[in-house]
């Protein structure tokens, strides 16, 4: 997956976990918290669907990483690399 | 007249009352659209698809639960939840109460439940299955969502109330279970309001169909508005439903004060055990509740103008329910029976709850609706006062009797009063 293509799975993953939030507007450089209504649980919902739609593990103590979309695309970008967009 | 009966005796501050009830039934999301319904014989009964048990028939309540929750909070949460947030809402609405101004510590959230965490396990399991069984893949919401108390809770976190919460687990007689622990709770002093009831998502677990059919106790029917008939010779089985009913209880005293409208008085109430078996009902316990109930409001049976029946359309319960009634009312030419499940199917832990608010309308306008779908009266179910087919009109409703009993061998009756 591009980096381009995994920002688009997380909007997806995104409209799925706050499906009453407008992401047209999104600023990838700030946090997703300042920007949308996200809780733990949420973010643990994103961990879910990266591990259930692409087997991708991220470890607990790296949740950090997801902070922001920016963020989120370069932590991820090494570890779907490999992975064929649908 | 005066009404003759026990709550004579007590004060204002120990009478209880209904103000108001929301609730979403299979035909019907308010109290006036559900009693239209009965009125006019409209069944909710509908087709019905569910995994592994595949066609059968359930009924299915069409609601806008966006109304009143976020689709964040409906795909967190459970379907017993959004309905019972949809009842509380509902409730609080017709109430007449200045909910802005409600001290919310003071606020009790009662809600009867026949099972609860069924349908959330099924989904998980059937979700691993597609990953091999991996259980890393299981949600983080399944505990949440599969607590006992997760339909109470979710209301209070949809509307803010810090009051007790919790559910009680009564199987079929959890909707008048609901209702009485709400109305003791506001005896103790533990709320000012108890929002109570019962609340059912039962449609959404295979399981349920599954063991029904297992135990040759699953309706099926060509036509699925003529499959729910209790009392007709030729009842096959249950109609599983979803619904939901709660009912804003306060203490005349405190209703009083706020010129509030009220719907009903609770009367008298019983709850007590067969002890005799896991499935079948006992006709002599069941005689005995309803005796108890009326013995403890200070009630002749033929005080009762309408008993609302709990019978399900199984062989056996229905013939049992009418060998209890026939003994509990020997004698008593003026009384009538109803059943609301010929319409709606079981709706389960809501059943109590929603059987009542289906009658409570008669206290106005003096009808007392039918049973449907009775072609053929089965002669072990024929007792005198069956209202069937057409409703009925009577001189006077002052007393309706809310039957409902469950597996395990718990019965439960209600008798609420015209105010």
């Amino acid at each position: 997956m591009t980096p381009a293509e995994i920002r688009d799975e997380i909007l997806d993953i995104l409209s799925d976990i706050a499906p009453d939030e407008d992401l047209s507007g999104l600023d990838d450089n700030k946090s997703f918290r300042e920007q949308l209504e996200l809780d733990s649980m949420d973010f643990l919902d994103i961990v879910m669907e990266l591990r259930k739609r692409h087997r991708v593990q991220i470890p607990e103590d790296e949740y950090g990483n997801l902070a922001s979309m920016a963020s989120t695309v370069s932590y991820l970008e090494p570890k779907m690399r490999d992975i064929v967009a649908a | 007249m005066p009404f003759q009966d026990r709550t004579a005796e007590l004060p204002d501050d120990q009478r209880i009352v209904m103000t108001a009830v929301g609730l979403t039934s299979p035909n019907g999301n308010s109290l006036e659209d559900y009693r239209a319904a009965l009125l006019a014989g409209k069944s909710g009964v509908q087709s019905y698809n569910i995994r592994y048990v595949g066609d059968t028939l359930a009924g299915i309540c069409n609601f806008e639960a966006t109304k009143y929750q976020s689709r964040r909070d409906m795909r967190r949460g459970t379907r017993a939840g959004t309905i019972g947030i949809w009842c509380a809402h509902e409730a609080i609405a017709r109430s007449g109460l200045d909910w802005p101004n409600i001290d919310k510590s003071r606020v009790g959230i009662y809600v009867g439940i026949t099972e609860h965490g069924n349908v959330e396990t099924e989904n998980e399991i059937f979700l691993i299955k597609g990953y091999d069984y991996d259980t890393s893949v299981w949600s983080h919401h399944h505990n949440p969502r599969t607590v006992a108390n997760n339909p109470a809770g979710e209301i209070t976190l949809n509307l803010g109330i810090t009051g007790p919460h919790y559910t009680i687990g009564a199987a079929c007689a959890a909707g008048n279970a609901g209702i009485i622990q709400g109305a003791q709770m506001l005896r103790l002093g533990e709320c000012d309001i108890a929002i109570a009831g019962g609340v059912s998502e039962s449609i959404h677990t295979f399981g349920i169909f599954a063991s029904f059919k297992s135990q040759g106790a699953l309706a099926t029917h060509a036509d699925p508005t003529r499959a729910s008939r209790p009392f007709d010779k030729d009842r096959n089985g249950i109609v599983v439903a979803e619904g939901g009913c709660l009912y804003i209880l306060e203490r005349l005293s405190d209703a009083k004060a706020r010129s509030a409208t009220l719907l009903a008085e609770i009367v008298s109430y019983a709850i007590n055990s067969d002890a005799t078996d896991f499935v079948l009902p006992n006709p002599e316990r069941q005689a005995q509740c309803v005796q108890m109930a009326l013995k403890r409001g200070g009630l002749a049976p033929d005080q009762i103008q309408i008993v609302s029946t709990h019978a399900t359309g199984t062989a056996s319960g229905d013939s049992q329910e009418c060998e209890a009634l026939r003994n509990a009312f020997a004698g008593c030419s003026s009384v009538r029976f109803n059943n609301t499940k010929s319409f709606i199917g079981h709706a389960m832990g809501a059943a109590g709850a929603l059987e009542l608010a289906g009658n409570l309308p008669s206290f106005q306008d003096r009808v007392c609706h039918a049973t449907i779908n009775v072609d053929n009266l089965d002669e072990t179910c024929a007792i005198d006062g069956l209202v069937l087919n057409e409703p009925e009109p009577l001189d006077q409703v002052d007393y309706i009797l809310n039957n409902s009993f469950g597996m395990l061998g718990i019965n439960s009756v209600l008798i609420v009063r015209r105010f």
